[in-house]
């Protein structure tokens, strides 16, 4: 059976099976390797890709399930992914760079609905990702800073 | 064309750069053999470093980056001498060479605390330093990176930049002093600027020039915060990681290898596998299977799916068992007395007090993985790995391959904490890629396969016995019982079964610049055959913890303030030392009194040469325990990469305190109980402390970064407990003593 599916505003036919994660998808049957995968059961955010604008878990999204049209951090460009990348640039926030993806892929979905967060607010949006580094101390600074670039109407990087 | 030139090539297959009529420097240098060990100056010019090509300039960096910030780092050691033009060099990774031995790894060779090391036994480890070339051990590890490269890659970029100024010279008919060099350019007093591109062929070919380095003070990219090398790879994704190379044909495997640790396999049933949609090929790996797939998933639901007859592991049925075989090491005569002073069997202690600390996983965020692929009897290797040489021979044998049969890149290693040193996940890739020639395979581990098949930090228990007088320290006397990592680990790298006292085992206890008259650490080895290995800080990470801990005890007991009782014993014996006390007790404000539902708790280790002392501040919050702050103070000496250094020791201190907290293996019938991260989790970013850092410059001797935060990490936030709550936990992780926010 063949699915197509649209990531990144390119559309692909995939005959994996419904029941592949769209992580498996991206990364195995698609070739986009920037989404990563750290635990397989939803409790490390490193798979973290939008559907619909939405910030998912794709270790948990499968294919058949799939409502709508996939980001992932190849997707760039956009505000507030590329505010953030660019805010991410400029505190040096990856260390071995492994769960960025995500992190950066969940604080674009924050940023979409809530573009001035406050300190719980980023605490509770991103508690879900973690980062074996250590790196929250830029991620939170970043974020914070994205946001005010973005209210400045910067954010095109 | 060169050596190098051919090893570069092959070693970008990947595609990320074509070296087309590159020139690369020390070619002619690295066939000579050295011919005198000892002499720094001359060993320093033997290694390749530096290729130029028509794209212009890559930094060869032989050491792994998985984090820590090496590739920019050791890259700038080289471009500031290089005068290369930062925002355009291109920085890879280096290809197993003996060329790019680690010499700072003998650094803690001799038998002696780092902090009283005398010059003699400085130099006496640096020749012990170009001996380990003979070993040819290439490791990122040891925090050593920096220090091994600072002059040697400083004179690689110093040696070529006067190589192109000697062609150029000769071009312009001018002398060569008269020649200045920028940004990638030989400039001349006349302003005509000729690209390093268009001398590098001829530069190739010269002598290589005894060079004097540039004086710090006129340094333009060392002891600045750099823009990071890898950084716009890693927040576009584009980074690549092991299982991220992408080739024709590409095949999925996982493998499920026997989780009875020590156990084997009688047998297997593939056929529920096969049946599964995806699911190609089921292979016998001799203590578990691969599954070779159309994706990851399928692989891994046929992984599940196979039926397997294991053999069960003669380790100790439980996580109780095993202690008790720990604790029988006391029994044994001690395997080292690294410190001994005093009489301390003539003071009658007044302080009992027994510690332990659990096995640990790594728990890396990217899981083991490789690609391989065996094409026309020639293997070619993806592995993010911290021993490239050791694993290019593991993945020879593996497939049944001559070495030079077999090709390894290092990409990007997704976290590395010692876990990549060991070589299981390239044997498995070899041979898995040996069983399908012909196709590529992309070798994923399972989460839980990575939890289950670690080289875990031991367990470990120490037990001590103190007294204090006038508000000091008499006696501080501990024995210390684990299975000894420096055996296992380095058993398996070289192959050699080491004797003699191991310093690694008593490493953080033994070696303290604390002033204590009878003073004294014994290193019990214990006879017990779980799989360990390095894991960030290694010994440090336990005797950090019981050694702290206990001089907190000792503070107390004394009825003095834990900080400036540390003072008074730490003064006498390291300024140094003392310094980042000082530097911590500042920055925390210490001495302000705290309101009743906050408090704070300090520890130091001295660690790979950098002494660390770190705050943690503890806050009440409803009926739960907040890590509010947390403060660092260290001082590795002259300082490269100040954000880098900072972002190690916020690093160092979050593994630290997720360790501390809640991290914890334990094991039935051998077998890991944790699989996941809902079992074994780290800090996330609504319980990670504000950090502050303060970098210090006053240590004579450079140490290293990536791991001295972590262990100070775990005692500190003991003793911010016990400052908090009165209770002493002696045993870790906290979460079965306290109720943190997690
Ligand atoms: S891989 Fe999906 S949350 Fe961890
Ligand atoms: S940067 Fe390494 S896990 Fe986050």
């Amino acid at each position: 059976m063949t699915t197509r599916i649209t990531v990144n505003d390119q559309s692909y036919e995939t005959d994996a099976t419904p029941d592949t994660p769209l992580l498996w998808v991206l990364r195995d049957e698609l070739g986009l390797t920037g989404t990563k995968f750290g635990c397989g059961v939803a409790s490390c955010g490193a798979c973290t890709v939008h559907v619909a604008g939405e910030a998912v878990r794709s270790c948990q999204v499968r294919l058949g399930d799939l409502w709508g049209d996939v980001t992932t951090i190849e997707g760039l460009a956009d505000t507030p992914l590329a505010a953030l990348q660019s805010a991410w640039m400029r505190y040096q926030v990856a260390q071995c760079g492994y769960c960025q993806s995500g992190q950066i892929m969940q604080a674009a979905a924050l940023l979409s609905e809530n573009p001035a967060p406050d300190d719980p607010e980023i605490d509770a949006a991103m508690g879900g990702n973690l980062c074996r580094c250590g790196t929250y101390s830029a991620i939170r600074a970043a974020i914070q800073d994205a946001a005010t670039d973005m209210a400045r109407g910067g954010g095109a990087g | 064309m060169s050596r190098l030139g051919k090893i570069t090539r092959r070693s970008l297959l990947a595609g990320v750069v074509a070296v087309a009529g590159g020139a690369a420097f020390g070619v002619y240098q690295i066939r000579k053999p050295v011919a005198n060990p000892l002499d720094p100056g001359a060993g320093a010019t033997l290694n390749p470093y530096v290729i130029i090509d028509q794209q212009g300039i890559a930094i060869i960096v032989p050491r792994a980056e998985m984090g820590q910030g090496v590739h920019t780092t050791l890259a700038a050691l080289v471009a500031e001498e290089l005068d290369a033009d930062w925002t355009t060099i291109r920085v890879l990774h280096g290809p197993p060479a003996a060329a790019y031995y680690n010499a700072a790894l003998a650094h803690g060779a001799l038998p002696v605390a780092d902090y009283r090391m005398r010059d003699w036994q400085r130099s006496l480890t640096a020749g012990i330093g170009a001996a380990t070339k003979l070993l040819g051990l290439q490791v990122t590890g040891g925090s050593t990176s920096t220090v091994d490269a600072y002059e040697r890659m400083r004179l690689a970029g110093a040696t070529a930049r006067e190589m192109l100024k000697s062609v150029a010279a000769e071009r312009l008919g001018i002398s060569a002093a008269t020649l200045n060099t920028r940004d990638g350019r030989v400039i001349a007093p006349d302003g005509q600027e000729i690209d390093y591109r268009d001398l590098a062929e001829a530069a190739a070919t010269r002598a290589v020039p005894r060079v004097a380095l540039r004086p710090p003070a006129e340094w333009r990219l060392l002891g600045r915060s750099l823009p990071r090398s890898d950084m716009q790879a890693k927040v576009t994704g584009q980074a690549q990681y092991s299982t991220d190379i992408v080739l024709p044909g590409l095949k999925f495997a996982t493998v499920r290898m026997v989780p009875y640790l020590g156990g084997g396999m009688a047998g297997f049933n593939a056929a529920p596998a096969l049946a599964l949609p995806g699911v190609e090929q089921v292979l016998d790996l001799g203590t578990g299977i691969a599954v070779i797939a159309r994706n990851t998933f399928a692989a891994i639901k046929g992984a599940e799916a196979v039926e397997i007859d294991w053999t069960p592991s003669d380790l100790p049925p439980d996580t109780a068992a095993m202690f008790d075989q720990i604790a029988r090491a006391f029994d044994e005569a001690p395997n080292s007395r690294m410190r001994d002073q005093g009489k301390p069997d003539d003071i009658t202690g007044q302080l009992d007090a027994e510690y332990s600390v659990p096995f640990l996983a790594h728990a890396t965020m990217e899981p083991m993985g490789a690609t391989a692929w065996l094409q026309d009897g020639h293997l070619t290797l993806w592995v993010g790995n911290q021993a490239p040489r050791e694993h290019l021979k593991v993945a020879a044998a593996a497939a049944g391959l001559a070495e030079d049969a077999v090709t390894l890149h290092t990409p990007f290693l997704g976290g590395g904490f010692g876990r990549r040193v060991e070589t299981d996940v390239t044997w498995q890739a070899a041979r898995i890629a040996s069983l399908v020639p012909g196709t590529p395979i992309r070798l994923t581990w399972s989460r839980e396969e990575d939890m289950r098949h670690d080289f875990y930090r031991p367990a470990a228990i120490a037990r001590m016995r103190g007294a204090v007088e006038d508000g000091r320290a008499t006696l501080f006397d501990a024995q210390i019982a684990a299975p000894s990592v420096t055996r296992a680990a380095i058993g398996r790298l070289t192959g050699r079964a080491l004797g003699g006292p191991d310093k690694g085992h008593v490493e953080g206890a033994f070696d303290q610049p604390y002033a204590i008259p009878n003073y004294r650490v014994a290193g019990h080895l214990a006879d017990l055959d779980v799989p360990i290995g390095f894991w960030r800080a290694v010994g440090n990470s336990f005797n950090g913890f019981f050694h702290e801990s206990f001089i907190d005890e000792l503070a107390h007991a004394a009825g003095r303030d834990p900080l400036a009782f540390r003072l008074d014993h730490v003064g006498p014996e390291s300024p140094v030392a003392a310094g980042v006390l000082e530097a911590v007790r500042a920055v925390s404000d210490w001495d302000t009194p705290l309101p009743e539902t906050t408090a704070r708790g300090v520890a130091m280790t001295w660690s790979f040469g950098t002494p660390t002392a770190v705050v943690i501040e503890l806050k009440r919050e409803a009926r739960q325990i907040r890590i509010a702050r947390a403060f660092i103070a260290c001082d590795p000496g002259r300082v490269l990469d100040p954000a880098i250094v900072r972002s190690q020791m916020e690093s160092g201190l979050i593994y630290g305190l997720s360790a501390a907290l809640s991290g914890e293996i334990t094991f039935t019938d051998g077998r890991a109980d944790q699989g996941n991260f809902p079992e074994y989790d780290g800090l996330r970013m609504f319980n990670t402390p504000r950090i502050e850092v303060a970098i210090l410059q006053n240590n004579p001797h450079m140490g290293g970064v990536g791991e001295p935060g972590t262990p100070p990490a775990m005692p500190a936030l003991a003793n911010a407990l016990f400052a908090l709550t009165g209770q002493r936990v002696r045993s870790l992780p906290l979460i079965h003593h306290a109720d943190f926010i997690l």
